[in-house]
């Protein structure tokens, strides 16, 4: 029995770790925009439910510690939304540091170890001193507003006994909702002496009446000694589109009659999820703008209850959009994408098939085949979505680095970011977190100049870091740029000559000397720091990137600052794809690199000698790649003129003609992993299975085109030795 | 399964056999996942001759290995006779390319001959041991060691 037990809590366990790491990270993300200044309140309730959160559960597995820590932080976090204390950047930073030892406490409680006793004791202490509106936010007259404001003008009820007038209109659809009034009027019954009248005005005659809409109306006269929070709890699951519900005090014996009398009058709160939810934040969290905490409410709040702020779900249902999810295990999406993988084939299948069948003939099969076409696309489409996350995920922990780096290098570097609502699959956003770390590291130890190195060049003493990612012919293209130095080619040179990389004498591009950091062991950082520079990052980056189908290039321009390029595949699971033959082989091109194909003219294609078949096309240069020589195939087209020339554009955009036989057609392709159960091989990204069960290779423009190069080489080293 | 389990606690081996030619072949049970008829494959590029190219088994893509080639040099003129065993090496799921499937031999662990050293011969490293099972030699692959070179063909050097 108990080891039962033990099993399914070490599930919740579990679960409960991995919300954890969710809501660290968006509490973080939180925090750094109160750092720079463009939070609002909604983001300090944000981040106070973060912790609420984790408190919450650390309480239900006795996590002690943790439920210590995140208690004091809670409570800090609340005295600021209640406005008792200031925010300013050196709270911002304190609430951050907070957040990163709330972190280790749920790694220690995660790892079942328990952390120093008095780890993160300096934190605890300031946070408790924000509670007691303490020294952290040294704005003294600003932090005096909000406190004052409370003490003035409500009237003291002696009583504990309080007096609420409530009115609860339901609309005539709220029972199609789930919400039975009777449940609501025994739930208020038992807060205390309730009186209960019912308006009846809205009832139709009977042969008019619907029995499912809820016709009548109440008003209650309820005597507790609950607050108004308990009162607006009962009616917790009815919004403001179901029912509308205002909330009274009445002052004493005033056992009042008066539907009027809330209407006109401004303290009447909206409750539960009304529409004013705007009103209910405003309710004295008036943090960012203190001053403005409208007299008008205190009457409505008990003051025999001092602000309790609790975190009232009325408030966070109303200021926050749910958005409606479900947690899923990853494994169960997957099976999905497989399945919808093999519906795709299954689908090209039955469209082979069908090619014989006319439309005369079998006109439902045909449309029944075409509209099974598009549900197996639109199911697809949905699937990949769900595992497709915007990038923001990853970029978030951006600013934190720069600033932590910049402040620790002492440099100055400032971080644009754009297209962070960039979706990619979770998979590849996974792969992409050490790397672009690195790489930003990178940028500031090695790029960026010191501030006063910048002046002496004529450059602002801030240096910028431009993290950019967008959609670019089915990739997803990821660019982290400096405004620095460059690459220092000369240095990078004589580094690799140092390490036997590059044999002295040795011609090599600019862009070759550029791409030797990322070889195995070279680092050319003069010593060795903790913030990068032990020669194992860059070929890292490189191998992380190339293991989901990705490739990393850099440029640089000495003095003006470098750009590293990383492309990834978009998803990795279906695309679409253009079917090619070659010999007797077939391959598929993807899509999005194709510009177009043609037969060039005979005067339009000719020999050059450094670079090997050329096409003129709208007097424009593209190089040929001939596949067949490339993969060893024989019996293909080898003249140009008798074949096809499909022009594709690589990722870098450069554009080359691919040599082949001829182009047997679109069709979505569902896409295979090679290595999966052999390697991968060069010149091709991967597989995929076609309508008649046959694999069919997926082409990689980008590394065919390498290949072409090398090729050409070859065959020119090859010229030159006869 | 269970009875293979209790082979080995009573310290039997059992193998699947099957013909290159007439010479015959075995493989450990453990590791065969199927057996199928011959299926024409997809080349890849830049390949050696032995390696057939890969098939879809069900969804996966799987590479498929010609013995005879690979042992002899000379390629299995394949037909729809022919048999693929497919089997499990390490974490991954490949083809073998044969004539045909001969037999299933169980075997006690300790009549399992070592293979004559012989080196600088390519074969030796391709073989675990040798059998005699009613008066026919069985050599045994170790198919690991065989296909080493093949499946982890270094990613860096493609890059």
């Amino acid at each position: 029995m108990s080891d039962d037990l033990g099993y399914d809590l070490s599930q919740f366990k579990a679960t409960y770790f991995e919300e954890c790491a969710e809501l660290l990270a968006s509490a973080e993300e939180t925090l750094s925009r109160l750092q720079d200044g463009s939070g609002t309140v909604e983001d300090l309730n944000a981040v106070f439910r973060c912790v609420h959160s984790i408190k919450g559960g650390a309480g239900a597995f006795s996590f002690d510690d943790l439920v210590h820590f995140a208690h004091v932080f809670e409570t800090a976090m609340d005295a600021l939304r209640s406005g008792r204390a200031e925010p300013s950047p050196q709270l911002a930073e304190l609430l951050m540091r907070g957040n990163d030892v709330l972190g280790d406490f749920v790694r220690a409680a995660q790892e079942g170890v328990s952390l120093a006793s008095d780890h993160g004791a300096d934190i605890l202490a300031q946070l408790a001193a924000i509670t007691e509106g303490g020294p952290v936010a040294p704005l003294p007259a600003k932090a005096v507003a909000p406190q004052a404001a409370p003490a003035a003008p409500p009237p003291a009820v002696a009583s504990v006994f309080k007096c609420y007038k409530i009115a609860f209109q339901p609309t005539l659809a709220m029972l199609r909702t789930g919400n039975d009034p009777l449940l609501m009027i025994r739930e208020l019954a038992a807060l205390g002496d309730l009186d209960v009248a019912v308006d009846r005005s809205r009832m139709p005659s009977l042969t008019e009446m619907d029995p499912q809409a809820a016709y009548l109306s109440w008003t209650f006269t309820l005597t507790t000694d609950k607050d108004r929070q308990a009162i607006a709890d009962v009616f917790e699951f009815v919004d403001g589109d179901t029912a509308t519900i205002t909330i009274e005090e009445i002052q004493g014996a005033e056992e009042g009659d008066g539907w009027g009398l809330f209407a006109p009058l401004p303290t009447a709160a909206p409750a539960a999820g009304a529409s004013q939810a705007g009103d209910v934040e405003g309710d004295g969290w008036g943090l960012f703008a203190p001053q403005s905490a409208p007299a008008a409410e205190q009457p409505a709040k008990p003051a025999s209850v001092p602000a309790t702020a609790a975190p009232t779900p009325a408030a966070a249902a109303g200021g926050q959009v749910h958005t409606t999810s479900i947690r899923v295990d990853l494994d169960k999406v997957d099976r999905l994408v497989n399945m919808v993988g093999e519906l795709v084939i299954t689908q090209a299948m039955l469209g082979q098939q069908a090619i014989g069948f006319s439309v005369e003939s079998h006109p439902e099969l045909i449309q029944g085949l075409q509209e099974l076409s598009h549900h197996t696309r639109e199911l697809q489409e949905s699937v990949m979505a769900i595992r497709a996350q915007p990038v923001k995920a990853l970029f978030s922990k951006a600013p934190r680095l720069v600033r932590d780096l910049s402040s620790k290098l002492g440099k100055q570097a400032r971080l644009v970011m754009s297209g962070e609502n960039t979706e990619v699959d979770k998979t590849v956003i996974e792969q992409l977190s050490d790397p672009l770390t690195h790489l930003i590291r990178n940028a500031l130890d090695h790029g960026l100049e010191t501030p006063e190195e910048r002046m002496a060049v004529g450059k602002p003493t801030e240096g910028t870091i431009h993290l950019a990612a967008e959609h670019r012919s089915g990739r997803i293209i990821i660019e982290i740029s400096d405004d620095g130095r460059g690459i220092d080619r000369k240095r990078v040179l004589e580094k690799a000559i140092d390490k036997g990389l590059v044999e002295r004498g040795q011609q090599l591009t600019d862009e070759q000397v550029d791409m030797l950091i990322f070889a195995p062991g070279f680092s050319t950082a003069s010593e060795v720091s903790d913030v990068s520079g032990r020669g194992v990052g860059m070929d890292v980056v490189r191998k992380n990137i190339q293991d989901v189908g990705g490739r990393v290039v850099v440029q640089s321009t000495p003095g003006a600052g470098s750009r590293f390029i990383l492309s990834l595949p978009l998803t990795l699971a279906v695309m679409d794809g253009m079917l090619v033959a070659i010999g007797g082989q077939r391959y598929v091109l993807p899509l999005t690199n194709i510009v177009e194909s043609l037969r060039p003219a005979a005067h339009q294609a000719r020999f050059l000698v450094d670079v090997g078949d050329v096409l003129t096309l709208r007097g424009e240069y593209i190089r040929l790649i001939p596949l067949h020589r490339l993969f060893g195939i024989g019996n293909a087209i080898t003249d140009p003129t008798r074949g096809l020339v499909v022009v594709v554009e690589t990722e870098g955009g450069d554009r080359v003609g691919l040599l082949v036989d001829e182009l047997l057609g679109q069709q979505q392709v569902v896409i295979k992993s090679l290595d999966a159960n052999f390697r991968p091989v060069e010149g091709i990204s991967a597989a995929t299975i076609l309508g008649d069960g046959r694999v069919a290779l997926i082409l990689d423009v980008g590394a065919l085109r390498v290949m072409g190069e090398r090729l050409t080489v070859h065959d020119r080293n090859a010229a030159a030795a006869e | 399964m269970s009875y293979s389990n209790e082979a080995a606690q009573a310290g039997v081996r059992q193998f699947i056999s099957f013909k290159i030619g007439d010479e015959e072949y075995g493989v450990d049970i453990m590791a065969i996942r199927e057996i199928k008829g011959w299926t024409e494959t997809t080349e890849l590029p830049d390949s050696p001759p032995y390696l057939r190219g890969v098939i879809n088994l069900r969804g996966a893509i799987i590479p498929v290995f010609d013995l005879r080639a690979r042992f002899s040099g000379v390629l299995t003129q394949a037909t729809a006779r022919h048999v693929t065993i497919v089997v499990t090496v390490g974490r991954r799921v490949l083809g073998l390319l044969v004539d045909a499937v001969a037999d299933i031999i169980t075997v006690a662990a300790d009549s399992i001959q070592p293979v004559p050293d012989m080196d600088g011969t390519d074969r030796a490293r391709f073989l675990s041991g040798l059998v005699t099972v009613e008066g026919r030699m069985v050599a045994l692959l170790d198919l690991e060691n065989m296909l080493r070179g093949d499946l982890h063909a270094a990613h860096d050097a493609a890059a």
